[in-house]
């Protein structure tokens, strides 16, 4: 149980990390898969963002009146940095599919991948 | 101030620079795009050479970022598998800048020429970045500007090509996630992000349940960006439907690049005992690879389409390398990375003159390759090079990789794997000496004759100077491992 509640944030990150997936790989919707993959990396940042939290921490702001440094009062500034970089290149990947998408859109008038194969299917 | 110092940063400031200069260039002198990208890609092969002769000459270089120190700040690192890398990319990517002249005019519609030199750029830009770093975060942002070059340059093709790059995103996401993942629980585990750093960290953590987990990822994120076996879907309708030059040149490098990676995190993050002993990995690698190169000459072996057949050839030949890489010994390790640049020529060689087929007659069926000897004698000529090359017959460079590949499979007592490469090489010469016979023996009245000479100058010379340098290398690979392939086996092989 305690696995379970204690850790609530990381079984979140889990579910929604399968959610997205599960999107990605099963929706024939083309805008549907690229929601999935949204949900996906959304996913992945709120696991880095629980890895940086601590309890009782706050954040990493030195005040100069302070002597000594308690390392446990401060919560990881590093993992926030790192997903920051992390959103730009998920907006670009989401920016070039949505340009993609409305290329794929003025080819073939649906969004729909089964149609899309059909339509191919009948140039053929 | 000493400008070789800064070669290594130099190598990605310039091409990632130059990407944006070459869009405004575009609104002043249209006609100087190209030679600006030239040029461009020009300055980063003497780069690369640069940095191949220091790290010959002084050892591994060093260069921090902003002047912070190693485990804090970003760290370039570049030893003797680096410098080889990047000089195999950077020479690629110039190579096939100068074929791409010709050869994007006619695929691609005038208006949307400068955004493909400085998408080309980009992509060149993440490579050398991938290559260079010695930092797992940083890796991971410049596999993504790769990958996301590789997507719109994908889409830049003809009509199906869309769909295609549709796929690729979506599959190539996953495989960065994994990877982001991979990077997240190493840095849960060891608080660092510096790959020498992580060498120092991990082996006291082998045991624990996170390292499994980030190793697992890492296996996954980056089998699928290499199109290994089962994970291979994107790649054949992305190659197929891009740009000839985008083909060449990706087929030549980002997989390439792919297999690196993969070096970097099985045998410099973690140590080769850990994958080769405590874990099964290496022993699964080695079985899935192994399929792999079964089922890409197998299907390579159905396909009419020219570029899909090098396509399924290429996720063969990616099974080559994995399979080298984890079989454990010197021999293999050598094989699988002589096997990198012979493999980044060879292919890149062919699909060039898939493309430049694809310029004269409009067609990439292989059944319209009939007596194509006589209007074009050169790049079938450079055709039956790489060709052979391919099959692995000796004086070409094909055949030392593979050799030792085979002794290397042998020697660690992997007979089924050394059996299925010498039965991928049979397919190749099957798939190749029919395409021979097309071109060279084949007189059919059915097809139209075709009234045209060889190819434009600027996409000759590129076809040649490959074709030579296969022949080149295949006579001086044991120079390159000597100097170089040697320094960069990992300890204790």
């Amino acid at each position: 149980m305690e696995t379970v509640i204690g850790k609530y944030n990381y079984w979140i990150y889990i579910a929604l990390m399968m959610i997205g997936f599960y999107a990605m790989i099963a929706k024939r919707n083309l805008v549907k898969k690229i929601v999935g993959m949204n949900i996906f990396q959304t996913a992945i940042i709120l696991f880095f963002i629980s890895t940086a939290y601590k309890k009782d921490a706050t954040i990493p702001i030195l005040i100069k009146s302070q002597e000594v440094i308690d390392p446990a009062k401060y919560i990881n500034p590093l993992p926030h940095v790192l997903m920051l970089t992390a959103i730009v290149v998920m907006v670009s990947t989401f920016g070039v599919a949505l340009a993609v998408i409305m290329m794929l859109y003025k080819q073939y008038k649906t969004l729909d991948e089964d149609e899309i194969i059909e339509i191919l299917r009948k140039k053929k | 101030m000493n400008l070789s110092e800064h070669s290594s940063i130099l190598i990605v400031v310039i091409p990632l620079i130059a990407s944006f200069v070459n869009i405004f260039l575009n609104f002043l002198q249209r006609k100087l795009c190209y030679p600006f990208f030239v040029l461009v890609l020009g300055i980063c092969v003497a780069l690369s050479i640069d940095i191949l002769c220091q790290v010959i000459n002084f050892g591994v270089l060093r260069y921090r970022l902003g002047g912070w120190m190693a485990p804090w700040g970003i760290e370039y690192v570049i030893d003797h598998l680096n410098a080889y890398l990047i000089v195999i990319v950077s020479s690629m990517s110039f190579i096939v800048a100068i074929y791409s002249k010709d050869s994007v005019k006619k695929e691609i519609s005038k208006a949307k020429l400068p955004y493909f030199y400085s998408t080309y750029l980009l992509l060149a830009t993440g490579l050398f970045g991938i290559t260079v770093t010695g930092d797992i975060f940083n890796l991971y942002v410049f596999l993504e500007i790769a990958s996301l070059s590789a997507y719109a340059l994908v889409a830049i093709g003809e009509k199906r090509s869309v769909l295609a790059s549709f796929h690729y995103i979506i599959m190539g996401t996953i495989g960065a996630c994994f990877y982001l993942l991979g990077v997240g629980y190493i840095y849960i585990i060891t608080g660092s992000l510096n790959i020498s750093d992580l060498t120092r960290l991990l082996p006291s953590l082998y045991e624990s349940k996170v390292t499994l987990t980030a190793l697992a990822f890492f296996i996954v994120g980056i089998g699928i960006k290499i199109a290994l076996f089962p994970l291979h879907r994107w790649l054949p309708d992305s190659y197929t439907f891009a740009p000839s030059a985008v083909s060449a040149f990706a087929s030549a490098t980002v997989t390439k690049v792919g297999i690196y990676v993969l070096i970097r995190i099985s045998f410099t993050l973690f140590e080769p005992k850990f994958l080769i002993e405590m874990t099964p990995l290496s022993n699964i690698l080695i079985w899935w690879s192994t399929i792999a190169i079964f089922f890409g000459s197998l299907i390579a072996i159905g396909q009419k389409d020219f570029k899909r057949t090098l396509s399924y050839i290429l996720i063969a030949e990616i099974g080559y390398m994995v399979f080298g890489i984890n079989i454990g010994n010197k021999e293999g390790f050598i094989g699988a990375v002589l096997h990198i640049l012979n493999d980044s020529l060879m292919i890149g060689c062919l699909f060039m003159i898939a493309g430049g087929v694809f310029y004269r007659i409009g067609s990439r069926n292989i059944e319209d390759f009939n007596g194509l000897n006589r209007n074009m004698p050169i790049t079938m000529a450079a055709f039956t090079i790489a060709a052979l090359s391919m099959i692995g017959i000796p004086p070409t460079a094909g055949f030392f990789s593979k050799w030792y590949l085979i002794v290397g499979a042998v020697k660690a007592g992997y007979l089924v794997s050394a059996v299925i490469l010498i039965f991928s090489s049979l397919v190749n010469a099957l798939i190749f000496f029919r395409i021979l016979e097309k071109i060279y023996f084949t007189k059919n009245e059915n097809t139209p004759m075709y009234n045209f000479r060889e190819l434009p100058i600027s996409m000759m010379i590129p076809i040649v100077i490959t074709a030579l340098a296969i022949l080149i290398i295949g006579l001086y690979s044991g120079e390159i491992i000597s100097s170089v392939i040697k320094f960069s086996l990992p300890k204790g092989f």
